[in-house]
């Protein structure tokens, strides 16, 4: 049983609920593993001028 | 104590490393709370049904859509006149975001469309405004990785941003200028004739809001990135020269 009746809507609601959930979770998956990225990458960078 | 101090690279960082944890646990509640008040908490639409529920997703990503646009134009007119890399890093930070919510408000806009209209996809006005927005949204991103020197890219992009505001701006107003198309008119207004119901809007506000802040949120973040490449980029040019000069 669903929470909400959505009636013979169910599938476009669902399909843009779904959608946007998917675009907007890549969206911001992919924001955090750059950020990451670039911490880790310059952290090594900055270790190797020290060592320089 | 003036703004400007935040166009240094350095202030920014510090003052966003403070307030991104906050704004990360703001915008993911006001985006649940939103979201599951409009999905659950709210009834079907006399006439729309069920599909009513799309607009708690689809007119927050327009909103923001438009408005990511707008600021990328400030934060560009901002780089032209004043030269902050900050603000030209904000705006290539902004474009990605803006560009995922252009896509959901299309995407979401067509699952509403197809039950209400009878069909996906319409060469109405506002939806052909929307998707020339898109295509500047992609040039926007493609030109500034297209040009290697950091500089010229922001001056390059920040032109190209100032000629798609026309159509940023179009698409906000496209339902006034024109009125032979299927898109309705403002679903929000002072008007209380024509604003949508009290039930709805409420729900749709916290939405808003919720769409907002992951904006200024992600930009943020991005942001950040943008800044710690150009670091990581001016310690592999002077490594470059150190080499170099050994060599």
């Amino acid at each position: 049983m669903m929470i909400v009746d959505l009636g013979p809507h169910a599938l476009p609601v669902l399909g843009a609920y779904g959608v946007s959930a998917v675009l907007i979770g890549a969206l911001i998956a992919v924001t955090l593993i750059a950020a990451r990225r670039a911490r880790a990458a310059l952290t090594a960078a900055e270790g190797d001028a020290d060592e320089r | 104590m003036s703004l400007w101090r935040f166009a240094n690279p350095a202030a920014f960082m510090a003052l966003t490393d403070r307030v991104l944890p906050a704004l990360s646990v703001l915008t993911a509640l006001c985006l649940a709370v939103g979201l599951a008040w409009g999905f659950f908490g709210t009834p079907h639409d006399y006439q729309q049904g069920a599909t009513v529920k799309i607009i708690y997703l689809h007119v927050p990503a327009a909103l923001m859509a438009i408005n990511g646009w707008i600021m990328m134009l400030v934060a560009s007119l901002i780089w032209v006149i004043r030269r902050h890399h900050v603000s030209a890093l904000a705006a290539r930070a902004a474009a990605p975001v803006g560009a995922t919510l252009t896509l959901v408000a299309m995407v979401t806009g067509a699952f509403w469309g197809q039950p209400t209209w009878g069909t996906w996809w319409v060469w109405d006005p506002r939806l052909t405004s929307f998707f020339i927005l898109l295509i500047f949204y992609l040039g926007y991103i493609a030109l500034w990785e297209a040009v290697e020197d950091p500089e010229k890219a922001a001056d390059l992009t920040a032109a190209l941003c100032l000629i798609g505001s026309v159509f940023a701006l179009l698409s906000r107003y496209a339902v006034l200028f024109w009125n032979q198309g299927l898109h309705q008119g403002f679903s929000l207004s002072l008007d209380p004739e024509t604003n949508v119901a009290d039930v709805f809007y409420y729900p749709l506000l916290v939405c808003m809001a919720g769409f907002a802040l992951l904006f200024v949120t992600l930009v943020l973040i991005r942001t950040r990135t943008e800044i710690l490449r150009r670091r990581l980029r001016a310690l592999d040019l002077r490594a470059a020269h150190l080499r170099e000069g050994a060599a």
